[in-house]
């Protein structure tokens, strides 16, 4: 009898003890899911928007934010949330294919110093230096510079650029995967290297390369702007995000303060959704904080 | 028979010996007792002898052959510390299967229990992660075991219950046991031979084989 009255009263407590359990590795995935949508939704935006709202209305110029238009319009009258989401999508499309090669060149160079040792590490080691001797926003500058500018100009000095701290992260991991106790011991059972490589070094290099890839995207990000923002980056008529916070320079001591805010404050948040999304993936991927 | 003859080891060119004229032999099925003070090259030695590290003179041999390079070792070293010898990316289950897969009978003698075998490393106490690492060698294939300060940080009651599960594999397959210990009376307990390491410090000469041990008491359990 007692079993039959108890188990419908367990039952639900059982499923509120389950859902607790999950609650941190839901969250997590949530936040993951959230971050991307947010992200994406940015990129997709223009395709949706089309080139509405971007003509010239002169009757509606200036005016601050409002219901009608949520980031005000601009000196033309044009509407500056759509303006700063078609800058957004483009400054993260740049972002994003900088970032990736950036990050292919980081892994191969971390991989082939960790793997190799000897002088192809030192000499990459060396080259990592140098590019963090120099200061960055100089270096970005320079090469963009002396492959032509523009847009692609911008891509190959931001891809250039970004790759040195992943680089190191893989090499560390390679070093500290190869000389541990349990590596050492998978030899003894009889397994290749190529074996060890699979099982042992690409569980823990994978986290750590989308990790670092996500990561490096608001850094390619931000400096693109920069770049476009001190006018060697994207051409002035593309509404890159850069360039419309350089636009709203000359409008803000005259006071139209949304100009530069609105964007600014997208630009922002873009940003910390990708940090976001980095820090989730990196709690998802490290049986430590994965579990319950 | 498992021999180390003439062992020398040191870490670099430049750096002091660590291992110096060390020679001993291990039988099938005999468990021998390594006793010696912190720093004297007990980890090293073990290390030599499982073919983890060549020795610069001397030489490791397995019933004549030296030790093999490839394919699964007939030499198993098991660490101290289990929490630097199982991949902490890996469940439970992957690692006991990396070499080949223990026998149910040894994982119930080392108290293993089902429920762990889906879990990440960090998810077990110390004693229960030695026993998975433990298991992980306990096959036909392992012919020596050398059990480096093997139960050093766990209680009582779990160093008995590993130890008596090790014993009866040793003794099952004839299995020959070095085991590296400070700890006297453990050794004692367990082993058929004691050997004591004396001065590690002061270089003898090559000639004299076997001068750095005292065999000492030969126990009658």
């Amino acid at each position: 009898m007692t079993i039959t009255v108890n188990s419908p009263q367990k039952s639900p407590q059982k499923l509120w003890r389950i859902w607790r359990q999950n609650n941190r590795r839901q969250q997590t995935l949530g936040a993951i899911v959230l971050g991307t949508l947010f992200l994406l939704g940015i990129i997709v935006s223009p395709w949706f928007l089309g080139e509405s709202g971007l003509s010239t209305v002169l009757t509606q110029r200036n005016q601050p934010p409002s219901l009608a238009h949520l980031f005000g319009t601009d000196w033309l009258g044009r509407d500056m949330l759509r303006r700063s989401l078609h800058g957004l999508s483009l400054s993260l499309r740049v972002g994003l294919l900088a970032a990736s090669v950036s990050a292919l060149i980081g892994t191969g160079l971390g991989l082939a110093a960790g793997t190799f040792g000897g002088w192809v590490d030192a000499v990459i080691i060396w080259i990592v230096d140098v590019f963090f001797s120099l200061p960055h926003l100089v270096l970005l500058i320079l090469i963009a510079f002396a492959v032509g500018g523009g847009t692609k100009g911008v891509i190959i000095a931001v891809a250039l650029t970004h790759w040195t701290s992943l680089a190191r992260v893989i090499r560390a991991e390679v070093l500290q995967t190869n000389s541990s106790d349990y590596v050492h011991l998978s030899r003894h059972l009889g397994k290749s290297s190529l074996w060890i490589a699979r099982h042992h070094m690409v569980p823990h290099i994978v986290p750590q390369l989308l990790v670092g890839l996500i990561l490096l995207f608001p850094h390619a990000i931000l400096h693109e702007a920069a770049l476009s923002f001190i006018g060697i980056g994207l051409s002035p008529h593309l509404p890159a995000i850069g360039i419309i916070l350089a636009e709203s320079m000359r409008h803000l001591s005259t006071g139209y303060w949304w100009l530069g805010v609105m964007p600014g404050i997208l630009l922002l948040l873009a940003v910390k959704a990708f940090d976001w999304l980095g820090e989730n993936l990196r709690s998802l991927f490290d049986p430590k904080t994965s579990q319950g | 028979m498992l021999k180390g003859d003439n062992l020398w080891f040191r870490y670099g060119d430049r750096l002091p010996w660590v291992v110096q004229n060390r020679s001993l032999a291990v039988a099938p099925g005999e468990v021998l007792g390594l006793m010696a003070p912190s720093g004297y090259g007990k980890t090293t030695l073990g290390k030599l002898l499982a073919g983890y590290l060549p020795p610069n003179k001397g030489q490791v041999t397995l019933a004549g052959k030296p030790l093999p390079k490839k394919g699964y070792s007939p030499v198993q070293l098991i660490f101290q510390n289990p929490d630097l010898s199982v991949n902490p990316r890996w469940r439970i289950r992957q690692i006991l299967q990396e070499g080949y897969p223990p026998k149910h009978a040894y994982l119930d003698a080392l108290g293993i229990h089902s429920g762990w075998l889906s879990r990440y490393p960090h998810e077990l106490s110390g004693g229960e992660l030695q026993r998975i690492a433990i298991a992980r060698v306990l096959n036909p294939h392992t012919r020596y075991l050398i059990a480096d300060e093997m139960t050093a940080m766990l209680d009582a009651n779990t160093q008995a219950l590993i130890w008596q599960g090790v014993l009866a594999f040793v003794r099952r397959q004839q299995v020959g046991l070095v085991v590296i210990s400070h700890d006297e009376p453990l050794l004692k307990r367990l082993c058929d031979q004691i050997l004591v390491l004396v001065d590690g410090s002061s270089p003898q000469p090559l000639r004299h084989q076997g001068q750095g041990f005292h065999p000492t008491t030969r126990n009658a359990t």
